[in-house]
Order: C-alpha cells, then sequence, then structure tokens
C-alpha cells in the first residue's frame, strides 16, 4: 500500500507541477490544491501505514493500543488541511480581482509586474484612479 | 584623550556647521577655520613629546566579537600627517568661504569638508585595521560627495562615481588583505603586526595579503593604472582639489604602505613591486601632464606624479629613501596646495583656468602672484626652498641605490625636467607677460591670498630652517617606519655633489621646456588624445558599460516575467539537486515490503490517479470540481481505513465546503481557455512527470528509512497522564502544540480579512449587502430537509467539540460540521436568511474565538505558571467530563472555524457580480 500511495502523491505532484505551468491564473489555482492533496498523502505516507490502530487510548486503558498509528503527521495535516482551506479563499479572491482589473487571466499579460513596461492598460488604469483622487 | 576628542569634535563641528554659517555670515568660513586651527595647535603641542620618541595610545572596546576597537596611536607618522590635514585643513576652511560665497550649497561644503578632516585625521590616527578601514570608506565617500558638489553637471557626477568605484573597490581589496592579516595574525591591531613581522613575513599568505592591501594604497594614491580618478576629480571646488585631491586624502595610500612599511617590507616581493609602480606612475604623471592646458589638471597629473615618486621612494625602502619620501610628501603637500589655490584664486577672479590665454594678472592680484612664485620655485626645486632639499635628497637617494641607479635617475631627471616646467606654467604664466586675450580681473580678497600665501611661505621657511622640521617631526617620523633610533640632518648647501650637478641640469632642460610651451602643450594634447584609446581610463569605461549590459542581460533572462519559467527554473533545479545528493541511495531503494493491497486500496487509489489526469484535461469547470472532490473524499476514505479518523472527518467537512465555496464563485471566474501551445504543453507535461517521479521516488526511500523518533511514543505516553486527553492528535493540537495552534487560528483569521477587503474594495459601498432580488426557484427536497437536518447537525457539532479531547472529534472538526450545516441552511434558503438566523456576524465569531483561545492561555500566568500550561479542575462537570484549559482553548478554535468559513462563503456568496 506504501507503494500505491506513493505513486498516487507522485501523480498528485506531476498533475499540480503541470497546471501550475499553466498561464491560466484559474488553472494555476487547481494546481494548487493538488499540490495540497499530494503534500497530505506525502505526510500521510512518512509513517508506516497502520489499518484500524487510531492514537486513541481506549476508555480504561493508560496507553494507546501496541502498533498504534503515528500521531504527529496526523496533527499536521489536519492543521494543513484546515489552512488550505483560507489559502484556497484567498487565492481564488486574488484571481478574480486581478481578472477583473486586468480583464484577462492570461499569466504573459501581466508581465509587467517583474519588468517596466512602457504603457500598458493596469498602469493606465492606475494613472487614471491616481487623477481621480485628486 | 586628545586623538578621540579631536576626531569627535571635528564630527561635531561638521554637525553644527549650519548654524555657524547662519550665525556668523560671510565670518563662518573665519570662525570654523580658526576652531580648526585651535584643534592644530592642541597638536602641535604634541611635537616635542613625540619627537623624543614617545607615542600615545588610547583604545577602549567598540564590537570585541568583531575585533573592532576605537584603538589610537600616535606617533611621529600619524603627527606629521595629523599636522598637514588639521593646518591645511583650517586654511582651507577659510579660502572656501569667500571662494563659494554666495554659493547655495555653502552649508553643505562646510560640513561634508569638515567630515573629511575627521575622518582622515582618524585614518592616520587609527591603531586598529578595521577602524582605519571605516575611517577610509568614510575619506571616499565624503570625497565622492565633494567631487559631487556641483551634483547638476553630469560630468561632475560621473567624475564623483568614477572616484568612488575606483577607490571604494580598492578599499575592498585592502579590506580583503587586513582580514588576511587576521587570519595570519590572530588580531587587527597594526602595532601587533608589527611586532610579530617576523612570523608574517614567514607565513605563506603574506604575499596575497601584500597584494591586496598594495592594491587599495594604490587606487587611492592615484598610481598607475588606477590614476585617471584623480584628474577628473577635478571637477569638485578648487578648494577640495587642493585639500583633498592634492595636499591630503590622495596621500592615504601612502600613509597605509608607510604604516606597513614594517610589516611587509621584509617580503622580496615589495622592494621591486612597489618601487616599479610607483616609478610608472611618476613617469606616466609628469608626461601626461605636458599636453594640459588647464590649471588644474596640468597641477592634477603632476600630483600623481608626486605621489607615485613617493611610493617609489617606499619600495626603495633604504633608510635615506624613506626619510626623502616623508620629507618630499611634507614639501609637496605645502607647494601643491598653495599652487592649487592660487589656481582657485585665477579662476575666480577671471574665470579662466587656461594656460595658453592667461597673463599679466600680477598687477591685479600681487598677493597672489607672490604666493604662486613661492610655490612655483619650490616646486621646480631652486634653492632656498624646501623643494630643492627634498630635489637634491631624491637624486642622493637614487644614485645610492644597489639596483639600476642609472636608469631611475635617468627616469626620475625627465620627471623632474617636466615639473620644472609645469611649476612656471601655472606659478609665472598666469601673472607675468602678455594675455592671450583681455582679462578683468576681479579684486582680490584677502582669504582667497592669505591661505596659500602661509603655505608657500612655510615652504621657505622649511627651506631655509631644515633641520628644524628634520627635528621636529622627520627624525620621530622615519623611526615610526624604521623602528630604530635615526639622526637627519638636512642643509641646502651640501658642497659640488653630484646631486647638484643633477638640479643644475633639471632646471635648465625644464627652463628649455617652459619656453617651449606653446609647442609643447599642443604636442602633447594631440598625442595624448592619439593614445587615449588604449588607456587605462577607456579599459575603465568599457569595463563599467559591461557590467552593466551584462547585468541587464542577467535579469532579462532571470527575470523573465513568465510566472511557469520560474517554477520551470524551480522544479528543474529541485529535481538536479535532489538527484545529486540521493543518488548513492538509488541502488539500495528496495521496494518495501509488499502487502498485498486490499481491493478497496486499489479502488481508491485508482479513482485518485484517474481524476488527477482527467483534471490536467479537461476543459469544464464543473467536471474540475467534481474531479477535485472525488480526489479528496477518496483521500479522506484512506485517511479514515489508515487509523486517522479526525483526519477523515476534517477532510469530508473540508472538502464539502470547498466544493461549495468552488460553485458558488467559480461561474465568476474567467474560463478554462487552453492558452499554451502544443510544444509548452509538452515540455511542461515532461518536467511534471520528472517532478512526480522524484517525490515518488522520495516517498519510498523515506519509508524505507523509518524514523526513530520518541516523539510519537513520548506523546502517547504523555497524553493521557499529563494531559488527561485520550485522543492523542487533539491533545497534540490544544496542549502540547497549542502555541502553533493557537498562531494557525491567526492566521486564518488574517485569510479570512484578506478575503473580506478583497472582495468589500470592490463594491464601491463597502459592507452593503445585496437586496433580496427575484426569488430564486429552490429546491423542496432540500429546502425540507435542511429545517431537520440543520438543528441536529448543530448539535452534533457542539457533540463532536465536547468529547473530541478524549475521542474522535474536536474543535476543528466541530466548527467544520456547524459551519456545512449552516450553509446548508444559506443554500436552502438564501444568505440573508442565514444573516437573520444567526444571533451574531461571522467576524464577531472569529474575534470571540481568537480571544477565547487567547485568554485560556493567559489562565495559567495567573496561577503562575508558563502561558497555556493546561490546568484541570479535579472534579468532572455533568456530561462534558474533565474541565481544563485545553477544552476551554478548543473552544476557542471551534468558534474561530465557524466564524471564518462563514464569514468566507457569506462574502463569496453576497459578492455582487
Amino acid at each position: 500500500m506504501t507503494i500505491l500511495l506513493a505513486v498516487a502523491a507522485g501523480v498528485l505532484f506531476a498533475a499540480g507541477i503541470y497546471m501550475i505551468l499553466r498561464r491560466s491564473l484559474v488553472k494555476i489555482l487547481i494546481g494548487l490544491l493538488l499540490l495540497s492533496y499530494a503534500v497530505n498523502l506525502l505526510l500521510f505516507n512518512s509513517a508506516s501505514l497502520v489499518p484500524g490502530r487510531p492514537p486513541i487510548i481506549p476508555a480504561g486503558q493508560d496507553l494507546p493500543p501496541i502498533g498504534h498509528a503515528d500521531p504527529v503527521p496526523q496533527a499536521l495535516i489536519l492543521t494543513a488541511i484546515v489552512i488550505s482551506f483560507g489559502v484556497t479563499a484567498f487565492a481564488i479572491v486574488l484571481i478574480r480581482k486581478a481578472y477583473q482589473v486586468t480583464g484577462t487571466d492570461d499569466l504573459n499579460e501581466m508581465r509587467c509586474t517583474d519588468l517596466p513596461c512602457e504603457t500598458t492598460e493596469v498602469m493606465d488604469e492606475f494613472a487614471e484612479s491616481g487623477e481621480r483622487m485628486k | 584623550m586628545l586623538m578621540p576628542f579631536s576626531i569627535v569634535s571635528g564630527i561635531g563641528l561638521a554637525i553644527l556647521a549650519p548654524w555657524l554659517l547662519r550665525l556668523f555670515k560671510q565670518r563662518g568660513g573665519l570662525v570654523m577655520a580658526v576652531l580648526v586651527a585651535g584643534g592644530l595647535a592642541l597638536f602641535a603641542m604634541q611635537i616635542p613629546a613625540i619627537a623624543d620618541g614617545s607615542v600615545v595610545r588610547v583604545g577602549f572596546p567598540w564590537i570585541p566579537s568583531l575585533n573592532l576597537a576605537f584603538s589610537f596611536h600616535l606617533d611621529g607618522l600619524s603627527l606629521l600627517f595629523c599636522l598637514l590635514i588639521i593646518g591645511i585643513g583650517s586654511l582651507v576652511l577659510l579660502y572656501g568661504g569667500s571662494y563659494l560665497q554666495g554659493h547655495p550649497a555653502l552649508t553643505r561644503f562646510f560640513s561634508i569638508t569638515l567630515l573629511f578632516m575627521s575622518a582622515m585625521a582618524g585614518l592616520v590616527l587609527s591603531g586598529n585595521a578595521l577602524l582605519l578601514f571605516l575611517f577610509w570608506e568614510m575619506t571616499s565617500i565624503t570625497s565622492f560627495l565633494l567631487i559631487g558638489f556641483e551634483h547638476k553637471t553630469p560630468a561632475a557626477r560621473a567624475a564623483a562615481w568614477q572616484a568612488l568605484l575606483v577607490t571604494g573597490a580598492g578599499g575592498l581589496a585592502m579590506l580583503a588583505g587586513f582580514v588576511l592579516l587576521f587570519e595570519i595574525s590572530g588580531s587587527f591591531e597594526i602595532q601587533e603586526w608589527i611586532q610579530s613581522a617576523g612570523q608574517i613575513q614567514q607565513h605563506p599568505l603574506a604575499p596575497a595579503a601584500f597584494v591586496l592591501i598594495l592594491l587599495g594604497a594604490m587606487s587611492k594614491s592615484a598610481q598607475f593604472p588606477f590614476h585617471f580618478w584623480l584628474p577628473n576629480a577635478m571637477q569638485a571646488p578648487t578648494p577640495v582639489s587642493a585639500y583633498l585631491h592634492s595636499a591630503t586624502m590622495v596621500k592615504a595610500g601612502v600613509y597605509l604602505l608607510a604604516r606597513l612599511f614594517p610589516v611587509f617590507s621584509g617580503l622580496e616581493l615589495w622592494g621591486p613591486t612597489v618601487s616599479l609602480v610607483g616609478l610608472v606612475t611618476l613617469l606616466a604623471g609628469s608626461l601626461l601632464a605636458l599636453g594640459q592646458s588647464d590649471l588644474k589638471r596640468l597641477l592634477a597629473y603632476t600630483t600623481v606624479a608626486a605621489l607615485g615618486s613617493m611610493v617609489m621612494l617606499l619600495g626603495l625602502g633604504t633608510p635615506l629613501a624613506v626619510k626623502t619620501g616623508l620629507a618630499f610628501l611634507f614639501a609637496h603637500a605645502l607647494y601643491k596646495g598653495a599652487l592649487f589655490l592660487v589656481a582657485g584664486g585665477v579662476d575666480h577672479a577671471v574665470h579662466s583656468r587656461d594656460v595658453r590665454e592667461l597673463g599679466g594678472l600680477g598687477r591685479a592680484m600681487p598677493w597672489t602672484a607672490l604666493a604662486a612664485a613661492l610655490a612655483g620655485l619650490s616646486m621646480a626645486g631652486l634653492p632656498p626652498f624646501f623643494g630643492f632639499i627634498t630635489k637634491e635628497l631624491v637624486y642622493e637617494t637614487l644614485l645610492q641605490t644597489s639596483r639600476l641607479p642609472g636608469l631611475l635617475t635617468g627616469a626620475v631627471l625627465i620627471s623632474f625636467v617636466a615639473w620644472v616646467a609645469v611649476s612656471g606654467w601655472v606659478g609665472l604664466t598666469p601673472f607675468w607677460g602678455r594675455p592671450g586675450r583681455e582679462f578683468h580681473a576681479h579684486k582680490e580678497p584677502v582669504s582667497l591670498w592669505l591661505p596659500p600665501l602661509i603655505l608657500a611661505s612655510l615652504g621657505l621657511a622649511a627651506g631655509l630652517f631644515p633641520q628644524a622640521f628634520a627635528d621636529g617631526l622627520l627624525k620621530s617620523a622615519t623611526e615610526a617606519l624604521l623602528l630604530s633610533p635615526q639622526k637627519i640632518k638636512l642643509s641646502l648647501w651640501h658642497g659640488l655633489t653630484p646631486m647638484l650637478g643633477l638640479s643644475l641640469l633639471t632646471v635648465a632642460l625644464g627652463l628649455g621646456l617652459f619656453a617651449a610651451r606653446r609647442w609643447i602643450l599642443a604636442g602633447g594634447e594631440r598625442f595624448w588624445q592619439a593614445v587615449a584609446a588604449v588607456g587605462p581610463a577607456n579599459l575603465y569605461q568599457k569595463g563599467l558599460k559591461g557590467i552593466l549590459s551584462f547585468a541587464a542581460w542577467l535579469t532579462r533572462v532571470l527575470q523573465s516575467g513568465y510566472l511557469r519559467v520560474y517554477i520551470l527554473f524551480i522544479v528543474l533545479f529541485t529535481i538536479l539537486l535532489t538527484f545529486f545528493s540521493v543518488w548513492s541511495l538509488l541502488e539500495e531503494i528496495p521496494l518495501p515490503r509488499v502487502d498485498a493491497p486490499r481491493f478497496y486500496d486499489v479502488i481508491l487509489v485508482a479513482i485518485i490517479i484517474i481524476a488527477a489526469i482527467q483534471v490536467t484535461r479537461t476543459r469544464s469547470r464543473l467536471a474540475t470540481i467534481a474531479m477535485l472532490g472525488s480526489i479528496g473524499y477518496s483521500i479522506a476514505i484512506l485517511f479514515l481505513l489508515y487509523s486517522g479518523p479526525d483526519l477523515a472527518m476534517v477532510q469530508f467537512a473540508m472538502e464539502t465546503l470547498t466544493v461549495i465555496l468552488f460553485v458558488l464563485i467559480i461561474y465568476r471566474l474567467p474560463k478554462f481557455a487552453r492558452l499554451s501551445g502544443k510544444l509548452p504543453r509538452v515540455v511542461d507535461g515532461l518536467v511534471a512527470l520528472a517532478g512526480g517521479a522524484l517525490m515518488t521516488v522520495l516517498m519510498l526511500l523515506v519509508s524505507n528509512h523509518p524514523s526513530n523518533s520518541n516523539l510519537a511514543n513520548y506523546y502517547a505516553n504523555a497524553s493521557l497522564s499529563q494531559a488527561n486527553g485520550r485522543n492523542i492528535v487533539n491533545v497534540i493540537l490544544v496542549d502540547f502544540r497549542g502555541l502553533d495552534t493557537l498562531g494557525e487560528i491567526a492566521v486564518l483569521s488574517i485569510a479570512a480579512i484578506g478575503v473580506f477587503a478583497l472582495l468589500s474594495l470592490n463594491n464601491n459601498k463597502p459592507g452593503q449587502r445585496p437586496k433580496e432580488t427575484a426569488k430564486l426557484q429552490r429546491s423542496i427536497l432540500l429546502g425540507f430537509s435542511a429545517r431537520y437536518m440543520v438543528p441536529l447537525m448543530v448539535i452534533f457539532s457542539f457533540f463532536l467539540l465536547i468529547r473530541g479531547h478524549n475521542q474522535i472529534g474536536g474543535g476543528f472538526v466541530g466548527g467544520l460540521v456547524a459551519a456545512s450545516a449552516l450553509m446548508l441552511y444559506a443554500i436552502a434558503t438564501s444568505p440573508a436568511e442565514l444573516r437573520k438566523l444567526l444571533p451574531v456576524e461571522p467576524r464577531s465569531l472569529v474575534g470571540s474565538g481568537l480571544l477565547v483561545a487567547l485568554f485560556s492561555g493567559l489562565i495559567s500566568l495567573l496561577a503562575g505558571q508558563p502561558f497555556m500550561t493546561g490546568l484541570w479542575l479535579k472534579k468532572a462537570v455533568l456530561v462534558i467530563g474533565k474541565v481544563g484549559t485545553p477544552v476551554l482553548f478548543d473552544v476557542g478554535v471551534y468558534l474561530v472555524v465557524v466564524g471564518i468559513v462563514l464569514w468566507i462563503l457569506l462574502t463569496f456568496s453576497e459578492e455582487t457580480p
């Protein structure tokens, strides 16, 4: 099962990397989601997989059953799942905002964040909004 | 304490200069000059003691971990330099006040010049090499500011940059040399280097340290091939040129070589290298001067030559050479400073510095003419001026050298002949004879002729009474280099010696050159222009351009602006580097022991793989959501099967909420367009497959090396006994690692605030919710079931929260279940209905949840325990069981999770498209 899970995580990683290499912003978001699934699986697989012995101390006993699953990766994954919800929500809003302002979701048309562009619609819009403020 | 006091008060004066100037107006320069002259007197009072061979040292630590200390050292060498720096500084302040009178940036001149003076004094007084380096750089920076004083002219800015880059690069080389010396000797104290000079010279790294420090000295003292910045630095106002770029700062390199003379002069490399550098610079500077017609550039090139001769003398290294070098340094500072100030006076009076047209100014400005004559005669090396004595000494030194005395003497003769001509052009031609055009000279103010006259007269006085100078300053300065008592006799008349003959020859040839100035100047200018293409200045320009265009190219390549290129590089390099480091492990990657996989394992993994592949191929947004959901649910079932029930619950709830999130927003997002061409898709696909394969290999390697961490065992053992909880995962979250969880929910809250802020930015009136528009067709089935399901689910979430510490459940799971229930209600009815139902705003839930969590941690402080220590009530409470602060913390987590999810989802669903 460890092998199967490793392969599944590998496929998720590959799909995630492929998606964040796209030019469409929405696809990058999908890629991020796939990568977070993949990382959760990786964490889960880093401890040995134990079927049916959760890290819970049964009533009336002082210690969990022998050979129980490792609780540490589980605690990590649990927080990671919740965090990824926040990240996803924020990323979606960011993408939506970028789409509204620039009118495109093609990353190739958003190069001005890194390179000095002479005139672009974004810059024009900023200039206009600056004038409006006056 | 004189030394630190003088430096600090110099800097203080630099700060006060603007107020002094406002207070005393036009007399400001005079006031500052007098104050500085007071400092000069304090140092002059040290002369008798230092001349007797005593040394003053003070020191206190600054940054001991860096071996940086405020340690100061005053001996003959430092004192000689100090007197020059402070004395000429005082005159330059007096002069500059009227030279730049009315200039809008006059205060800047005073402040920076005073700052430079303090730095320069600090440089020559430093006993610690790192401190010396700091002052060294400070002089470079103040020099930069003063060359660029007229910063609105591009030429001044370019010259300032050039000087800063050349001297700054040299300074770095020098620092590297200091660090090497520290590696060798274990100290940054210069005196300790001198004491252990023998061991240092034996060390194999010593030549490297020497060469690096020599590079620093060469760049600062404008030695060939770094000489070109100095003539360009003439863009500075003339008092600055006189002070920094002739009398003091450019001598810092000479000072450094003199200071480290005891450390390095024993190296075999020292003699040939240093004397050759000096000789080439001397010849180059002297010959280059012959092509100049600008007064200041003439002086600049002869300054380069003079610096070369000092370096050459230090390189020769005999006691006579050292003595001569220091005497010459003193003579040069006096006459060259004076001549620069004279050139400034001429420029100020007639706004011209061209020797081809200047003439006949002697009548209008007699005192300046007198100063020019005195200084010029000293430079030409005529008796009874000090310049004559030093020139004789130079010839004497060269005739006595063991190696190539004839060649050296010949080269120096050529240079000195050129100096005679230049001293005539600068000191005589502007004031005598017929001018090339008509000039209307301004009146010459006292403050413009007195300083050069004082300097020039000092040259005369030193020539008339050389022994006083020799006993007072030269003897102790020479001893600082040679480390042994010296006897020094200086006199004007030595009798009929070969040196006198050479002097006569020099003057005779020089006068000839002086007379032939029209041809020499024109011919020299043409010649040097023709040669300029291969000169070091040109190489410097080309190099600079090359660096800039390389930087632009590199930026274009690395910062392409395409996100996918960046990611591609990151992934490829990660694969490459990881591959190299795990290469050796690959052989031992036996497949881990294989249990035959169970039927449903295979099904789940197959679902994940197929869905992942399909996500990359589909262009339907709904299909994408469905695929992602099926991946998430499959993973949740895997968690459930392999002993992670808490994980499974969280994953189920979260997957549901994520799907709701997507459904709410997906149709307001752009469509999935296929933007990349076929080739990029194939390339990306291959890179992605390689990345995925790498991760698979890594995971297999990891599972092959099970970690033997004691962490899991510790938590398992301590969970019940110390933290009163049976669900170990939950105990880790709310107790053992509670602080992490507190941070996490804080981050989540920030993300929710970000979502809210970004979406409210869209609506022109933030916070205003859309009114209920047309009634939508709602599912009756959903509405009916919601009515019963929602209360049940909320109650269930409380149940999960309460029992979470001991069984499956907890604040995260409970909060997600409650949020799912409430969102179900919102979908079945409307977001507005949910708002009505909720007693408080979601964001208030977030805030109160954070406060509850924080409060639960603070309770333990009241009990005198560290933050977030778990405290428990002795008696169990009905229904809830044992109660303690971690349970309260979990309640905070619950509230935050409910609040965040509702806040985000309601903001999304209420957003007007």
